[in-house]
């Protein structure tokens, strides 16, 4: 990848360590779900999601970690902090509840945010962001399509699926506001047109996941946003030990490859 | 730097390369997940360059976790190291982002030899609609998705209903 056009940025390393833990941590939550979704083709399509995500997050990270003096690498970021330093949001780092319809609605709201978030940073004026971008948006649209079928089906199906399908969403509803938190993005950065302001991706989300929801015969939730600051590394008692499965070997054996 | 062209073929055996033929050496290299295709047939050979500190070969993934880039690396390291060329660095690049355009006609043929049904055409000024595709073992058009996520990043899961066999395709993407 091409170095950034300016200095190294502490702001522009944050920003992008941001959107790298969002899809590092989703990645591993989903990829439990192989061996473990109530169909084979979904234990296949939850694996190709969570590893098209890993890819986004190891991009990112490789840029990220670019931009930090001294320069740390993709695997130091994703193995060697500790659940503090991460800034992800709470969204995708909760565990399932062994419920495919939580699975779904956070992929349906993941997937519809990741789509407008890399549509719009596709066209960054820095032109790493924008070429992982350009490249993620394609995938992201397609997980979308996938939750959204799946919503609708469900949503739109017997009275039981309908009933958990609305669980679902009223349970990761609360979690949809922290995407919008801009607390974290220097708004330098949105004025020189590299990073997203998150507050503007609040319209073009929610209507997306509103279309959806109505079609599925499901109300919008109307929840109370939860308490977020993921991004200034407050996190839920799920993360760390989520980490501690990521990152246990990396730590026992360092440097170990195969 | 050398664009596309003619057939690849050259094995990499036949000793210390040219600067003429790096490209060629570079073609050759099969893709890990579907070994009928080289890695020009797919599109992911992006440029190769000769430059007084050697060569570098520049190539783009399909998906952005696409787990055989590593593999193409070495793969591609090991062919020129067979050519007597040990000069040679494997550059990844994102932009422009791979679509599935880029399969050349070659390669579409040897998915569908593969068993693989290959992705959409594009006419230009048209849009052009997947209906339904075409069974890769009997040629039947009767067939249905079984699954839109199949055994690799860039596949999907199909049967036909004219001869029950279950068959790859190639997610069409641009």
């Amino acid at each position: 990848m091409s170095p950034p056009a300016r200095g190294p940025s502490a702001p522009l390393a944050a920003y992008v360590l941001a959107l790298a833990d969002d899809a590092l941590v989703a990645a591993q939550r989903t990829g439990e779900w192989i061996a473990a979704a109530p169909q084979i083709e979904e234990d296949v399509a939850l694996g190709n999601i969570a590893l098209d995500l890993l890819g986004q997050a190891r991009n990112l990270l490789t840029y990220a970690g670019s931009l930090q003096r001294p320069p740390r690498t993709e695997d130091d970021l994703a193995y060697l902090r500790d659940a503090e330093d991460f800034r992800n949001v709470h969204l995708v780092e909760r565990p399932w509840a062994e419920d495919f319809g939580v699975a779904m609605a956070r992929l349906l709201i993941l997937s519809t945010y990741l789509e407008e978030l890399y549509a719009r940073l596709a066209g960054s004026t820095d032109e790493t962001l924008a070429a992982v971008a350009a490249k993620a948006v394609k995938e992201v649209a397609y997980h979308r399509d996938h939750a959204t079928r799946w919503v609708l089906r469900l949503g739109d199906g017997t009275e039981e699926s309908h009933r958990r399908m609305q669980a679902a969403l009223d349970a990761e509803w609360p979690f949809t506001e922290e995407l919008f938190d801009d607390a974290h993005v220097d708004p330098a950065l949105v004025a020189d047109g590299v990073a997203v302001d998150p507050v503007t991706l609040r319209e073009p989300v929610t209507a997306g996941l509103a279309d959806v929801l109505s079609e599925a015969t499901l109300p919008v939730p109307q929840a109370t946003a939860a308490p977020g600051g993921g991004r200034q590394g407050l996190h839920t008692e799920h993360l760390a030990p989520l980490l501690a499965e990521m990152q246990g070997l990396a730590r026992a054996h360092p440097g170990v490859t195969w | 730097m050398r664009v596309p062209t003619g057939s690849p073929g050259v094995d990499g055996s036949t000793g210390v390369t040219t600067s003429v033929d790096a490209w060629a050496v570079a073609a050759s290299v099969l893709d890990p997940e579907v070994p009928v295709l080289t890695i020009e047939d797919l599109g992911l050979l992006r440029a190769v360059e000769e430059g007084v500190d050697g060569i570098t070969v520049t190539i783009t993934p399909t998906y952005s976790g696409c787990p055989a880039m590593d593999a193409i690396r070495d793969d591609i390291l090991a062919a020129f190291g067979r050519a007597g060329r040990h000069d040679v660095r494997v550059e990844f690049v994102l932009a422009p982002a791979w679509s599935t355009d880029w399969i050349s006609e070659q390669g579409r043929r040897r998915l569908e030899e593969f068993g693989i049904a290959p992705p959409a055409t594009r006419v230009p000024g048209r849009v052009s609609l997947t209906l339904s595709l075409r069974c890769p073992q009997c040629g039947s058009p009767d067939t249905r998705e079984l699954s839109r996520f199949g055994s690799t990043a860039c596949k999907s899961l199909w049967v036909c209903n004219a001869c029950a066999e279950p068959f790859d395709h190639f997610k069409t993407l641009r």
